[in-house]
C-alpha cells in the first residue's frame, strides 16, 4: 500500500505530461520535419530537401521586411510600453486620489481581444473619416494622418495600437515592484537632501532591476507572437509592407500554398523566442532553492 | 502657486492625459455604435450620438453580413461559448492536478520536467499550427468545435500547471504531511484540504484562461470551419468584408458585442485579473 502511494502521483499526472510534451516538443519536432520537406499544398514526406525552404526563406525579400518590421515593432513597442508604463506608475505612485479607477482604466486593454480593439483602432486611424476628420473639425485644415495605408508607416500604427494595449500591463508591474519597496530607505534618502528625482534614479530604479528584466521578457516574446494585432489592423498591408513572421508564417502556410516554407519560418520564430526565454528559465529553475 | 501645488497639477494632468488615451477607443466604439450612418458622415470620432439608437446592434447581433452569410454575430459568439467553457473547465482542473503533484509529491526530476513543461507558456504558437491541424485530421477533429477545445486545453495546460505550482509551493508542507500521518491519501488531500484552500488561484486561473480562450485568433482562424469560427474570426471577417457601403456602426457594436464577456469578468472580477497577469508575468 505504502508503494503504491508512492507511485500514485507519477501516475497521476503521467498521461497528461505524456500528452503536454507531445503538444511541446513532438509538434515542434514534427514542424522542424514539415520544414526539410519539400511540402507544398499538402504536406509531403516524401521528398527531403534538406535546408532548401530555409535557403529559399532567407531569399526571399517578403521574410526581410517581416524581419525589419518585427525588429522595429519590437524595439518601439517595448521600448514604449516601458516607458510609459513607467512613468504612469511613478506617477500613480504619488498617493494619488482614485487611484484604483485609474489603474482600472489603463488596464483594461489587457483584457479585450486585439480583434475587438483594432476594429476601434481601424476606424480612429482611417485616413480621411477617423483622427483626420476630427482634426478637420477642429478646424486644422492642413492636417493628415494616413499611416495606415501607407507602405512606410503602416507598421507605426500597429505600434501606436500595440504600446496602448501594453502599457498599462507595464504599469501594473512596476507599480507592484515599487509599491514593494521599503519606505525607510526613501525617507533616509530624503533626510540626506537627495531630490525626488535622483531618488528614484539612483535607489528606486536599481531595485526594480528584476522587474524591468520580467518585463522586457514578456514582451519582447509577445512581441515576436503579435499576430492578431496585425491581422486586425492592417493584415499585414498594404501589399505585404507591415508583414511580421507570424503574419508570412500564416500566409505562406494557409492561404499560399507553401507549407514547408511556412514550417522554416515557424523554426525562425521558434529559434528567436527560445534565445530570449531559456536562459531566463534556466537561470530561474537554477538559482531557485529545492524545497521552501 | 508653489512648487507642490505645481507638482500636483503636473501628475494629475499626466495622468489624466493618459486616461484619456485608453478610454479613447473605447468611448469611441461605443458612440459610434449608437449613430446611423448620416451621423457617421456628419459628425466626427468624438461628437455624441444624437440618441440611443440600438438599431446597429440588432444588425450586428442577428442580421450583418460576413462574406456571404447573414446571420449576424449569433453563432460565432455561441460557438465561443461552446468552446470556451470545457476548455476553460477542462485545462483549469488539468493544471490543478498537475500543481498539486509537482508542488506536494515531488519526485526525482519533477523540477526539471516542470521546466521543460515552462517552455510551453512561451514558444510561439505558430510552429504547432502545422503539425496540430494534421493531428485534428488524423482525429476526425477538423473544422470542429472539439478540435478547438482539445488545442485549448493543450496549449493552456502548461500555463495552469505554472499557476497552480507557484501557489500550492508556498503551502507549508506539515499541513499535508499531518493528513498523511492521519491516513489521508493522494486524492483525500487534494480534495478535502487542497482544493479548498484554493479559491483565490482557481479564479485567477479560470480569469486568465477564460480571457485567453475567448480571445484567441490564431488557433480560431487556423483550425476552425464554416459552422465552428469563434467570435473573434467572425467579427475580424465582418470588419474587413468589402461591401460598398461600410457600416462602421455595426462594425463598432459587433466589437462590443465580441469584448463584452471579457469586459464583463474584468470588471466584476479585476483584482484576480490583475493577480493573474502578473503572476503569468513575473514568477517562474
Amino acid at each position: 500500500m505504502k508503494s503504491f502511494e508512492n507511485v500514485l502521483p507519477k501516475l497521476v499526472i503521467a498521461p497528461g505530461f505524456v500528452l503536454g510534451f507531445a503538444f511541446i516538443y513532438g509538434l515542434m519536432i514534427w514542424n522542424g520535419v514539415l520544414s526539410v520537406t519539400n511540402s507544398r499544398m499538402l504536406p509531403n514526406y516524401d521528398e527531403f530537401v534538406g535546408l532548401e525552404q530555409y535557403v529559399q526563406l532567407w531569399d526571399m525579400d517578403r521574410w526581410y521586411v517581416a524581419l525589419r518590421n518585427l525588429g522595429l515593432f519590437s524595439v518601439l513597442y517595448v521600448g514604449g510600453s516601458m516607458l510609459i508604463g513607467m512613468v504612469l506608475a511613478i506617477f500613480l505612485d504619488q498617493k494619488i486620489r482614485f487611484e484604483g479607477v485609474i489603474r482600472t482604466i489603463y488596464l483594461y486593454p489587457m483584457a479585450l481581444s486585439f480583434i475587438v480593439t483594432g476594429t476601434a483602432w481601424k476606424w480612429i486611424l482611417n485616413p480621411s473619416l477617423g483622427l483626420e476628420k476630427l482634426m478637420h473639425d477642429i478646424g486644422w485644415a492642413s492636417f493628415s494622418f494616413d499611416w495606415l495605408v501607407q507602405s512606410d508607416t503602416a507598421i507605426y500604427c500597429v505600434v501606436i495600437a500595440g504600446i496602448w494595449q501594453s502599457a498599462g500591463f507595464a504599469m501594473a508591474l512596476f507599480l507592484a515592484g515599487l509599491r514593494g519597496i521599503d519606505d525607510s530607505i526613501i525617507k533616509a534618502a530624503q533626510i540626506d537632501g537627495a531630490s525626488l528625482p535622483r531618488i528614484y534614479w539612483r535607489i528606486i530604479l536599481p531595485v526594480l532591476r528584476p522587474v524591468v528584466f520580467s518585463t522586457i521578457l514578456v514582451l519582447s516574446h509577445l512581441s515576436i507572437k503579435a499576430f492578431d494585432l496585425v491581422m486586425a489592423l492592417t493584415a499585414g498591408g498594404p501589399g505585404y509592407a507591415s508583414d511580421v513572421p507570424a503574419t508570412f508564417m500564416f500566409t505562406m502556410s494557409f492561404t499560399r500554398g507553401q507549407i514547408g516554407l511556412g514550417a522554416a519560418s515557424a523554426t525562425m520564430m521558434l529559434a528567436m523566442v527560445a534565445a530570449i526565454v531559456v536562459p531566463y528559465l534556466y537561470s530561474e529553475l537554477r538559482s531557485k532553492p529545492h524545497e521552501r | 502657486m508653489n512648487a507642490k501645488t505645481l507638482s500636483r497639477l503636473v501628475v494629475y494632468t499626466v495622468l489624466g492625459v493618459a486616461a484619456f488615451f485608453f478610454l479613447a477607443p473605447l468611448y469611441v466604439m461605443l458612440v459610434t455604435s449608437f449613430k446611423d450612418a448620416e451621423q457617421i458622415r456628419s459628425g466626427n470620432l468624438l461628437s455624441l450620438p444624437h440618441g440611443l439608437n440600438f438599431e446597429s446592434w440588432t444588425l450586428a447581433w442577428s442580421t450583418a453580413c460576413t462574406g456571404v452569410d447573414c446571420r449576424g454575430l449569433k453563432p460565432y459568439f455561441m460557438n465561443s461559448v461552446m468552446m470556451a467553457v470545457p476548455a476553460v473547465l477542462i485545462s483549469t482542473a488539468w493544471g490543478a492536478v498537475n500543481g498539486y503533484v509537482l508542488s506536494m509529491w515531488k519526485f526525482r526530476g519533477s523540477d526539471l520536467l516542470f521546466g521543460f513543461i515552462l517552455f510551453g507558456v512561451f514558444m510561439p504558437f505558430q510552429v504547432v499550427l502545422l503539425p496540430m491541424s494534421q493531428v485534428l485530421g488524423f482525429l476526425g477533429l477538423s473544422s470542429s468545435i472539439a478540435g478547438l477545445v482539445l488545442v485549448h486545453c493543450l496549449a493552456g495546460m502548461a500555463g495552469t500547471t505554472l499557476f497552480f505550482r507557484n501557489y500550492y509551493t508556498a503551502i507549508p508542507r506539515e499541513l499535508v504531511n499531518a493528513a498523511r500521518m492521519d491516513g489521508a491519501g493522494f486524492w483525500r488531500i487534494f480534495v478535502r484540504i487542497v482544493i479548498p484552500m484554493s479559491t483565490p488561484i482557481l479564479m485567477v486561473t479560470l480569469i486568465w484562461q477564460f480571457t485567453n480562450i475567448w480571445n484567441d485568433f490564431l488557433f480560431g482562424v487556423a483550425f476552425s470551419g464554416a459552422d465552428s469560427k469563434p467570435i473573434t474570426v467572425g467579427l475580424n471577417n465582418m470588419a474587413n468584408t468589402t461591401s460598398s457601403v461600410k457600416s462602421y456602426n455595426v462594425d463598432m457594436a459587433a466589437a462590443i458585442i465580441a469584448g463584452l464577456p471579457t469586459m464583463l469578468v474584468y470588471v466584476l472580477a479585476g483584482q484576480y485579473f490583475v493577480k493573474g497577469l502578473t503572476a503569468g508575468a513575473v514568477k517562474g
